[in-house]
């Protein structure tokens, strides 16, 4: 079973205070932690247990400058086997439909049974390019995945998770393109050591001339979507603060309680 | 020639509130726009169901096909993909969803139609359209330009827009149109909907929610919050990443792929407030939020804020509990 998974290196913004710059367009980057995007911290780890039970390979993909290597790094220690970086300046501005049309240009020359995605993608949240792919390949997809049970080589069963706690089932057959939803498996500890180790496997870096994109085809040129402002989402209620000592704030706490006969 | 397309989404015979979110944010557009809105329904003997969509849209196109049963996205795009290029809508809104993340980016690219996902707000400037949505986790909001073309297509994001009838009455007409299925193979088939066992505690109906998020930091640190829900009669439920983790059953998540909560009070604890989770707590009529992050977006949900760690708010809450019980 060879599989192909595509990562995404992004800020890490969940416990983070995020500021926008002066473009307005973008966020202040400059002491972020960066990271493998979530979602493809599960589909890594779900491509790892399936090449452990049926063999063959992971191959690991992404769009970015050289700082996206230790994101490939922490994949190649978790147990993927090759890695491969698209990069150019001429790719800053892409948007979704851009990246999934260069990862296309990248797997279509590969060998491959499975594709995996994230569903989506920390930073923008689009949800986009997994699809999208699995369009441009013209394989079978199926999104929100909780569940991959693999027949034998020809076709898997999959687990969709929907709204509300409920699940589809569907069988697709193989080559196919699954985004994973975060919590299908846990993702393994990667040791300092072993991405120490993963510091001598070779990384593929390719530029757009090697995937005959054209200019005009990448960044804002070749986008759908072109960010225009940036601005803080206005509150929906508006909150009142309860300030004090852990204790004169549980004493409010307990007072709200109170007058909704909760206490 | 223009006009809305609107993909009502329906699941175990039922119209799912998002269809009407999005027709009657799509109402105002077209009327806006002084053009039409039409819905669209897809699946087996629909026609009932297809009604109350005439109130909201002036026409209604009903394709029914044993193909069309379950969701099944590539029968639903060979439908859609005949649509768009017979009618030519200046738009096509589609839900958000786990039916419409798996539809729309795919549908897009194969028409090769400019696409913006999860919009929480959409409006044309000049022929342009312009969507707003939600970067970082909802932190951020961005406006974004989608590039010029004759057609559109955008992801709606669910409980984004109120559902509101008409303020006029529109009486849409409902149209049959023949199936168009797939001409190549369909690779995908659907087997079974697997509905949730329930779970021991139900948090959906109980009068107190005690949320906990990734601020709880350790599976090791949650009974000292179940102590706190005990002591005041409540349940605690939790965000998503403390079910990815396995540190609580998964009926205990709130939120969009959860369960929705009414309680009179929820007391949300390291919960940053991604609108998943907010959505799960929207019905809850008073919100106490506890977070160290003063930026943490579920302030803008809340009704009381508290800027603290929860490790230091949770025993303060427990000691004075048990003082005013006189023990």
């Amino acid at each position: 079973m060879n599989i192909v998974v595509c990562v995404k290196h992004v800020p890490k913004c969940a416990e983070a205070e995020i500021r926008i710059d002066p473009t307005g367009r973008d966020i202040e980057k400059h002491g972020l932690v960066y990271d493998i995007n979530e979602w493809d911290d599960y589909a890594v780890e779900e491509a790892v247990r399936i090449k452990e039970k049926f063999g063959g390979s992971v191959t690991v993909v992404t769009v970015g400058p050289e700082e996206a290597n230790s994101t490939l790094r922490k994949c190649l220690a978790r147990g993927a086997d090759n890695a491969i970086r698209v990069y150019d300046p001429k790719l800053v501005g892409s948007d979704p439909y851009v990246i999934a049309k260069v990862l296309y240009k990248v797997i279509k020359n590969l060998q491959f049974d499975l594709v995996l995605t994230g569903v989506m993608a920390e930073d923008d949240g689009s949800a986009t390019v997994g699809p999208m792919l699995a369009e441009f390949l013209k394989i079978p997809h199926a999104t929100m995945v909780k569940k991959i049970e693999l027949k034998d080589h020809k076709a898997a069963i999959v687990h969709r998770e929907l709204e509300g706690g409920l699940m589809e089932v569907v069988e697709v057959k193989l080559p196919a393109l699954f985004a994973i939803q975060t919590g299908i498996n846990e993702p393994r500890y990667v040791s300092i050591l072993g991405i120490r180790r993963a510091m001598q496997k070779e990384i593929k870096v390719l530029g757009l001339k090697d995937l005959s994109l054209d200019e005009s085809e990448v960044g804002y040129a070749g986008s759908w979507t072109l960010i225009d402002k940036l601005f803080v989402p206005p509150a929906e209620k508006v909150c009142q603060y309860l300030k004090g000592s852990p204790e004169e704030v549980a004493t409010q706490i307990l007072g709200i309680l109170k007058s909704r006969g909760l206490f | 020639m223009g006009g809305i397309f609107v993909l009502a989404e329906h699941r175990q015979q039922q119209l799912r509130d998002v269809t009407f979110e999005m027709l009657t944010k799509s109402r105002d557009l077209a009327d806006k726009m002084n053009t039409t809105l039409t819905a669209v329904i897809l699946g087996k003997n629909v026609k009932e169901l297809a009604k109350p969509l005439t109130e909201y849209a002036d026409k209604v196109l009903v394709v029914e096909h044993d193909l069309l049963e379950n969701f099944v996205s590539d029968y639903y795009q060979s439908a859609l993909v005949h649509l768009i290029d017979q009618e030519k809508p200046l738009l096509t809104m589609i839900a958000h969803s786990s039916i419409g993340m798996e539809l729309a980016p795919r549908l897009a690219a194969a028409l090769n139609i400019p696409l913006a996902t999860d919009c929480i707000d959409l409006t044309f400037e000049d022929d342009r359209l312009v969507v707003t949505r939600q970067i970082y986790g909802g932190k951020i909001n961005a406006r974004v330009i989608v590039r010029k073309a004759d057609r559109y297509i955008v992801t709606a994001r669910q409980a984004a827009f109120k559902a509101q009838k008409p303020p006029r009455p529109i009486n849409g007409q409902m149209i049959e149109v023949p199936y168009q299925p797939p001409s190549e193979e369909v690779k995908k088939r659907f087997l079974e909907l697997v509905t949730p066992p329930p779970g021991a505690v139900d948090i959906s109906s109980a009068a107190l929610v005690v949320g906990i998020g990734r601020g709880i930091k350790d599976k090791s640190n949650i009974p000292m919050v179940e102590e706190l829900a005990q002591m005041l009669g409540g349940v605690v439920g939790c965000s998503r990443p403390i079910v990815d983790k396995g540190w609580m059953p998964s009926d205990r998540q709130i939120g969009q792929s959860g369960k929705s909560i009414k309680p009179k009070v929820y007391l949300a604890l390291g919960i940053s407030g991604a609108f998943q989770h907010l959505v799960g707590m929207k019905g809850a009529e008073v919100v106490i939020a506890v977070n160290k992050d003063p930026n943490a977006p579920i302030f803008g949900h809340a009704d009381y804020g508290v800027i603290d760690d929860l490790f230091k708010i949770v025993p303060a809450l427990k000691k004075k509990i048990a003082e005013a019980r006189g023990s």
